[in-house]
């Protein structure tokens, strides 16, 4: 009935889980009862869960995103005290414990925080920087967002009921095969990774949809914002490289639950395909993350230093490039596993060769910032951090390329201190600076400068603190996922690492106060124009928040940066263009689709994990009924009147005339 | 068709030269609907016959026996190209470049993943070839063990 199973997978030796499962769970039903006593769980069902808007699913992506980047970065935390005291030692974990701990920091963080984080700034921006009302089928993008929290949701459980995998955030073979990992944790991956990766592609799908057919009148390809190019090439790698996943977890699946044989070492099987295939999806999945943030610098550099930004058509030519090489490096992810000097010799030099277009990029940043008005906000101060610490890791990485220095520091901290080096200093620093730069256009204030700039310092300071020490001690030797250690040198190190943590700690905690902040003195840092940074893209040009329909008229494009140049025009002529005629609009209903999807997602994830049949076929039924009703509904869109929207862009109007008329006596 | 992506489509179609059209568009409703149903037919027939071949190829010894892989991809490689023309509707018609373009770069990848990996793997195996040792390599010797 219950397939595997008991009450024997609630981990009751082991009182660390138990206890932040119970901590957790009981924040969780705090906030649950605190929802439902103060009665918010109709607005918060009508207006959020249910909602197909793209700004709205992109809020609630990046509120997922930072909750998960807590669980994370607890599970760093871990692993940090953990080394610093496990010499000569056994320190506060057991190591069946710790190899989860790395496991689920790796998984969580890629697929739960960098992604996520990303892909909700996209939604937001996206139509906004198109001049479009919303991405092209807003109920699949709920759907995605759902499914995303399919899979969190099953890696959080794993916690409490059973395990996660110990193998390493990618299961690989033969160790994830079900003679060495017969427990439920790999299977726990699988499940989460195959049902929210089903998600990120049809985001990616929605996403290229969007960019490539619904733009603005006038924008043509040339005219996009940066941003909207990254996400472009991002999207496309998506679309791409998100299959193999799929198709390396369902193999993977069937060796493990029907006998089959891809990934054994025996009957035919092959281990190292597993490494080829998982890294030709991990491969393009690096530059998934890291491309949306050299959009975000982009429009950050060239916002706060008043430019236009530097060589844009290099810039696209740039990150398509990177899109094409993206899929022409995954060896160099196991350049020691004995293809021999041709093959490492190509995939090497193609690694190399990829750093080409990435520092065309930094030279476009430093020359648009070159003669530029800088502002030094908390979003420049993310942007110039990023470009300091990603040149040193981009630097690491080239070295990393070089198949005979890969020999000697495969698998050592060296890698750990490189790829946190790109991650937390690109993705990181970028979808922070995005956070800050876009928190006012989706909520209406701005968020505490000081704060931002404290939280900088601090991650900034604290990154250095924490991997400079593991590029010392992987050159040292020391290899990854120790759990315990007798070296006498790499002790120091460690300590200063773990001082690293609690310093990055001190910058999320910085993160958190600037929130309560922010929201507290919310009208004095009230964004009343709709333009709060003098910025040059279209979203600037709606309102802060912006009204469901984003644009009262589809704005008309003549050029590249369409907004600055209407503002340019207004601020000279002391006068806004004649308002236009406004016609009705329609927007799209609301529709519980993707959440009620999302949990029979959750239904079949978490029976087929435990082998409980019946429940996965009950899943699986319901999940269909559920895209039934949704085919066959009748009434799918309101229509807002042409005086309302007329009423709402009268606002708009006003507040920027008021902001030209004082511009002009300060410019 | 699905409702959604027709709705948010027009909105922003309003400006856009005329001529675009998204994949699968069939122009206004009614007219052509019996040709579609024709073209999936033949779609069908075709599918399936390429489908009954690579079987039929497979159990019987019409061709010979080493080259029935090559046969099998290639028929494959067919279905394939039916399926674009017939179902998903890829013409070269100029309003469809950003299909063309998109089916090239899907080319390209699987060309560069398919590729890759066979050669990845041919060097591997030629190189950690089992001196003796425990790790099979080649299907079926890992029987012995």
């Amino acid at each position: 009935m219950l397939g595997k199973l008991s009450l024997a997978a609630i981990p009751l030796d082991q009182p660390i889980p138990l206890f932040a499962g119970a901590f957790v769970g009981l924040v969780l039903l705090g906030i649950m009862a605190w929802i439902v006593l103060a009665g918010h769980l109709p607005y918060l069902w009508r207006e959020w869960i249910t909602s197909v808007d793209h700004k709205r699913i992109g809020v609630m992506y990046v509120i997922f995103a930072l909750v998960m980047l807590l669980r994370g970065f607890t599970d760093a935390m871990m692993m940090r005290s953990q080394q610093a005291l496990a010499f000569d030692a056994p320190g506060y974990l057991p190591p069946e414990h710790y190899n989860q701990i790395f496991s689920a920091h790796g998984t969580i963080m890629i697929f739960f925080v960098a992604m996520p984080f990303m892909i909700g700034l996209m939604n937001f921006v996206l139509p906004l920087q198109l001049g479009v009302r919303d991405v092209a089928f807003p109920t699949l993008n709920s759907v995605s967002f759902w499914l995303t929290c399919t899979g969190a949701l099953l890696v959080n459980l794993s916690l409490v009921v059973g395990e996660f995998q110990r193998t390493g955030w990618l299961p690989y073979p033969p160790l994830s095969e079900i003679t060495y990992s017969p427990g439920v944790g790999v299977d726990y991956w699988l499940w989460a990774l195959s049902i929210s990766g089903i998600g990120t592609l049809m985001t990616g799908i929605n996403f290229v949809t969007t960019i490539l057919k619904m733009r603005a009148p006038g924008m043509s390809y040339l005219r996009m914002p940066m941003f909207c190019w990254t996400a472009l090439a991002t999207n496309l790698l998506i679309v791409a490289a998100f299959p193999i996943l799929t198709a390396v977890s369902a193999m993977l699946i069937l060796d493990r639950y029907l006998g089959f044989h891809f990934f054994t070492d025996t009957a035919g099987g092959n281990s190292m395909l597993f490494m080829s295939l998982i890294w030709a999806w991990g491969h393009p999945e690096v530059y998934i993350l890291i491309l949306p943030a050299f959009g975000i610098f982009s429009e950050v550099v060239s916002t706060f230093s008043g430019k236009p930004l530097f060589g844009y058509r290099s810039m696209v030519l740039a990150t398509m490039a990177i899109c094409m090489l993206a899929f022409m490096v995954w060896l160099h992810h196991f350049f020691t596993m004995g293809a021999g000097a041709d093959v490492n010799g190509v995939f090497g030099i193609l690694s190399m060769i990829i750093a080409v277009p990435t520092g065309v990029k930094i030279f476009n940043w430093l020359f648009t910032m070159y003669g530029g008005r800088v502002r030094m906000s908390a979003a420049m101060l993310w942007s110039i951090g990023f470009m300091l610490t990603f040149v040193v890791g981009g630097m690491t990485g080239v070295m990393l390329a070089i198949p005979p220095v890969d020999f000697v520091l495969h698998n050592s901290t060296f890698l750990i201190a490189h790829f946190h080096n790109v991650i937390i200093g690109g993705v990181l620093f970028g979808a922070f600076a995005g956070y800050t730069y876009w928190f006012p256009k989706a909520f209406g204030f701005r968020l505490h400068e000081g704060w931002g700039k404290a939280a900088f310092w601090c991650w900034q300071v604290g990154f250095w603190l924490a991997f400079g020490p593991l590029y010392v001690t992987g050159l040292d030797g020391m290899t990854r996922r120790l759990q315990h250690y007798d070296v006498p040198e790499w002790r120091p190190w460690l300590l200063v690492a773990l001082l690293g943590a609690v310093t990055i700690l001190a910058g999320i905690a910085c993160q958190a106060v600037q929130l309560v902040v922010s929201i507290r003195h919310r009208d004095a840092l009230r964004d009343t124009t709709g333009d709060p940074w003098d910025g040059r893209s279209l979203e600037w040009s709606t309102a802060s928040p912006p009204p469901a329909f984003n644009f009262a008229v589809l704005p008309d494009v003549h050029g590249e940066e369409p907004y600055w140049t209407v503002k340019e025009r207004a601020r000279e002529q002391h006068v806004l263009p004649e308002p236009p005629r406004y016609a009705p609009i329609a927007v799209l209903r609301n529709s519980p689709t993707g959440f009620v999807c999302a949990f029979f997602a959750t239904l079949i994830g978490f029976a087929m994990i435990w082998h409980i049949w019946w429940m996965a076929i009950a899943g699986g039924v319901g999940a269909y009924l559920t895209f039934a009703v949704f085919a066959w509904r009748d009434r799918t869109e309101d229509e807002i009147p042409a005086d309302e929207v007329a009423r709402i862009d009268a606002q708009n109007r006003r507040a920027r005339r008021d902001i030209y008329a004082t511009m002009e006596t300060v410019r | 068709m699905s409702p959604v992506p027709q709705a948010a489509a027009g909105q922003a179609g309003e400006g856009h030269r005329s001529g675009d059209a998204a994949p699968g568009d069939q122009g206004q409703a009614g007219e052509g609907v019996a040709a579609a149903i024709r073209s999936y037919l033949v779609g069908l027939a075709l599918a399936a016959l390429l489908t009954a071949v690579s079987f039929w190829l497979s159990y019987t010894h019409v061709i010979y026996g080493p080259v029935v892989n090559v046969a099998l991809i290639v028929l494959a490689i067919a279905q394939i190209g039916i399926h674009l023309v017939f179902f998903l509707h890829l013409t070269t018609a100029p309003d469809h470049i950003n299909n063309a373009l998109a089916l090239a770069f899907g080319i390209l990848v699987v060309v560069l993943l398919i590729g890759g990996t066979v050669w990845i793997m041919g060097h591997m195996n030629a190189n950690m070839m089992p001196t003796g040792g425990t790790m099979p390599l080649t299907p079926g010797s890992g029987m012995h063990h």
